[in-house]
């Protein structure tokens, strides 16, 4: 077969030679392998004051996008929790009343919103069953926390806030949209 | 009673102590930066600026965690085990020449506790007591990791201690002294030992590694088969005793090495600068303690190098390698020292 990498060594059972029965120039050998290491660059990122460099299209942690006006984009539809596979995604739907237009854009809306981020394997797809785009994955990172039950996000959590609105451009490549118009591929139907 | 000799060894004595404890604590902090660095991490830095505080807050830890006592085991010698491990580990600071003598207001002070004619002779006492403190620990805790990690220990020190006393034997044929002291001295400006026994220092390097159980003879604390070898039942500041131990032996190891073969407190051109004899002493010390550092660097270097022997592998090169070896590295001293004296 052929080599994927040339450091392929054949090993066997061969009788050690006198020098290498003396073991000291294996070790000198380690030894310097461990000083030059000493001295090359370290991998390690010291979390909160550095944060590694995310790729563009890293899946984190949810949104709920608003209009231009400001009013939820969410219709409470249901396809996002039929496209999650983990079922991570519920809601109760209600009615929008009169004087509620500028807080709803659809005349349907999200009473409750949940993601349970335990169960979320962040793999994109309600984003892209999302009809009102309404939904997105941000590159921002789910905290930890000590209890489980933390972990579901309501809408308090998921629905950005008027003054601090969420960038969700920064994913939308050029290949993201083709792959979301692509409505063929099996696991995006 | 309160003579001035008195009284700058006991404060020899005290600073030697307290400089011991802060080596044996920062060794710790070191050994995790050294290992961090070899594997291209940074380590311990959260402590302080670089972690230097981090050996503070390991000591803090260690005195506050729970104090546990099986209640199957032999308390009295359970208690025992790593008071004398620490006792043995600072005992043999003793009789090492930390610099030449001091001139202070006109009278000589040595920088040594005291000269035992016999120096070497006291060090592998104090080393083959050393091993009681693992033994009893191990023992005590009545549990079968710690029965098994105390017979290694007690078997590989005593099997490498031979092969350590038979690299020394030669070394005192060369050097004609037991004294420590005398051998520091003899070895004045770039005399060093190792130019007349590289053998000796290969074997007696070897065995100190083993003596000192660190890496890669490591076995009687081997976790993967082990748990913690004699120290699994111990908790808090005991076993804080026995991790500090080691560090400690680490240190004194490496002023052994440095005495008995680096030269000790000497240094190239020593005589020939032209300083005064206080400043030499001073400058010896420092130098001592510079050949010391780099010792505990290279114990750490090598246990981040080298992977565990297996036992039979250890048993096997302690007789039937350096035992023998020693045993020749005698015989050519021997034979070298009869051709130059006819």
């Amino acid at each position: 077969m052929q080599s994927l990498t040339n450091r392929k060594k054949v090993v066997g059972k061969k009788e050690m030679t006198w020098v290498e029965k003396l073991y000291l120039p294996a070790i000198f050998g380690g030894m310097r392998i461990t000083l030059k290491h000493m001295f090359s660059k370290k991998t390690t990122i010291s979390y909160p004051e550095q944060t590694r460099e995310f790729s563009q299209i890293y899946r984190g942690m949810h949104v709920l996008k608003r209009d231009e006006k400001g009013a939820e984009r969410c219709t409470a539809c249901g396809l996002c929790a039929v496209a999650c596979p983990a079922e991570a995604i519920t809601m109760v739907a209600a009615e929008r009343k009169k004087g509620e237009e500028n807080l709803y854009r659809e005349e349907k809306y999200a009473a409750t919103y949940e993601i349970n981020m335990l169960r979320c394997i962040f793999c994109g797809d309600c984003e892209d069953a999302c009809p009102k785009e309404s939904i997105f994955l941000t590159d921002r990172i789910v905290p930890s926390d000590f209890e489980r039950n933390e972990f579901v996000y309501g809408k308090d959590k998921l629905v950005e806030t008027l003054e601090n609105p969420i960038d969700v451009s920064i994913r939308q490549t050029p290949e993201v949209l083709e792959f979301k118009k692509n409505k063929k591929l099996t696991h995006n139907r | 009673m309160f003579t001035p000799d008195l009284i700058f060894k006991v404060v020899l004595i005290l600073s030697i102590f307290v400089i011991t404890l802060v080596i044996a604590m920062y060794s710790t902090y070191g050994e995790r930066k050294i290992a961090a660095f070899m594997q291209d991490r940074l380590g311990p830095n959260r402590a302080g600026i670089f972690g230097i505080l981090q050996p503070l807050a390991d000591g803090v830890k260690m005195f506050m965690k729970e104090e546990l006592i099986p209640d199957i085991s032999n308390k009295v010698l359970f208690i025992l085990g790593p008071c004398l491990a620490m006792t043995t580990a600072l005992m043999t600071s003793a009789i090492i020449p930390w610099g030449s003598n001091i001139n202070i207001a006109g009278t000589d002070f040595s920088l040594q506790v005291t000269d035992l004619n016999i120096g070497v002779l006291y060090v592998f006492a104090v080393t083959s007591i050393g091993v009681y403190g693992i033994m009893i620990g191990g023992w005590a805790s009545n549990n079968k990791y710690s029965l098994l990690g105390a017979l290694r220990a007690s078997s590989q020190m005593i099997s490498y201690e031979i092969a350590m006393g038979l690299a020394i034997i030669a070394l005192i044929m060369s050097t004609g002294t037991l004294s420590l002291k005398e051998i520091s001295a003899a070895q004045a400006g770039f005399h060093w030992n190792i130019f007349v026994q590289p053998l000796g220092f290969l074997i007696f390097i070897i065995c100190s590694f083993a003596e000192t159980n660190r890496a890669p003879f490591d076995l009687p604390e081997c976790e993967t088969e082990l748990v913690g070898g004699y120290h699994t039942e111990y908790s808090s500041m005991k076993l804080g005793f026995y991790l500090f131990a080691e560090y400690i032996n680490m240190f004194i190891a490496s002023a052994v090495i440095s005495t008995l073969y680096f030269g000790g407190y000497n240094f190239p051109f020593m005589n020939s600068i032209g300083l005064s004899s206080n400043a030499v002493a001073i400058l010896g010390v420092i130098f001592l303690f510079a050949k010391i550092f780099f010792f505990i660097f290279f114990f750490m270097w090598v246990r981040w190098t080298i992977p565990r022997f297996r036992y039979d592998q250890l048993m096997r090169l302690g007789w039937t390698v350096l035992i023998p070896l020693a045993i020749f590295n005698i015989l050519l001293t021997g034979a070298i020292i009869f051709a130059t004296n006819n």
